[in-house]
């Protein structure tokens, strides 16, 4: 099962990031588009902070930051497909 | 390359197996307009794609392609993993069961294993993007058809997540049309495949 809030804060990661993938796919065809430009930055750092509040407490999400401190994680907890990993 | 992330682009939970679903819904795994085939198909048209920020595109929908195949099988896993023999017979699914147990295989709902035949890479970026749009239309009616025969809200859920994903790649892919016609000269357009320069 999910640890406490962390069912929460994954959600967080998963609404950010979609953000910043529609927007990527946006600024691909309109790269001149300031305000799309100007979300993108603010998105981009709003992830970072999730993903750096993820790690400290459940793990790394992405495979170039697993995170180390508590030895090797990385493929310990269940993997993203399984119920456990969604409710 | 690519780094994986550990989560799902958009979260699957479902609650209740149910094998005829499933049988249905793995066309968009390794079926016709799949999402097999669409992420093989635009990452392998990249390389011969002349407009560079065209060819940016087709990498990161390719990408986005690989992460809605992983979708559809998290929806299929979550599907088929508590069946009972029971269930997999009445529900149909012993054929497919006698071949794969409860493992993922990319086929068709006919059955018809994935082939590189469902797409083509043509290395004319005009003939590309035109396919490119035609499969994403065509992969939004797969997901029509699944909405049709499927009443869990949460299979209903995902799937209308990426049928809504077809309709947003469809626009990208038109824009990048236009980008690659404005690259051409409007005298001899039709005359001349950017990507294989013998004049």
């Amino acid at each position: 099962m999910m640890k406490n809030g962390e069912g929460a804060l994954m959600r967080r990661i998963t609404e950010v990031s979609f953000a910043l993938d529609e927007l990527r796919l946006f600024l691909d065809t309109h790269p001149d588009c300031t305000e799309a430009l100007n979300a993108f930055a603010i998105k981009e750092e709003k992830r970072e902070q999730l993903l750096d509040e993820y790690a400290r407490k459940y793990g790394g999400v992405e495979g170039y930051r697993p995170g180390t401190e508590n030895g090797w994680e990385w493929n310990a907890a269940p993997m993203p497909w399984k119920k456990e990993a969604n409710g | 390359m690519w780094e994986y992330e550990k989560r799902l682009q958009y979260p699957v939970n479902i609650k209740r197996p149910d094998a005829k679903a499933a049988k249905i819904i793995i066309s968009q795994y390794g079926g016709p307009d799949g999402e097999l085939g669409a992420s093989l198909r635009y990452l392998s048209q990249r390389f011969a794609m002349p407009n560079d920020r065209v060819a940016g595109l087709l990498t990161d929908i390719g990408t986005e392609e690989l992460a809605h195949l992983e979708i559809i099988g998290a929806i299929l896993y979550q599907l088929t993993s508590d069946l009972t023999p029971e269930q997999i017979i009445k529900e149909g699914f012993d054929t497919y069961f006698v071949d794969h147990t409860l493992g993922v295989y990319p086929q068709a709902a006919s059955g018809v294993p994935y082939t590189a035949a469902f797409m083509q890479s043509k290395g004319d970026p005009i003939a590309d993007l035109v396919e490119d749009m035609a499969a994403e239309q065509k992969a939004r009616v797969t997901y029509d058809n699944i909405l049709n025969l499927v009443d869990d809200p949460d299979i209903i859920d995902p799937i209308r997540y990426l049928r809504e994903r077809e309709i947003v790649h469809f626009q990208r892919f038109g824009e990048a049309l236009g980008m690659v016609r404005d690259d051409l000269n409007s005298k001899n357009y039709y005359a001349y495949n950017p990507a294989f320069k013998k004049q």
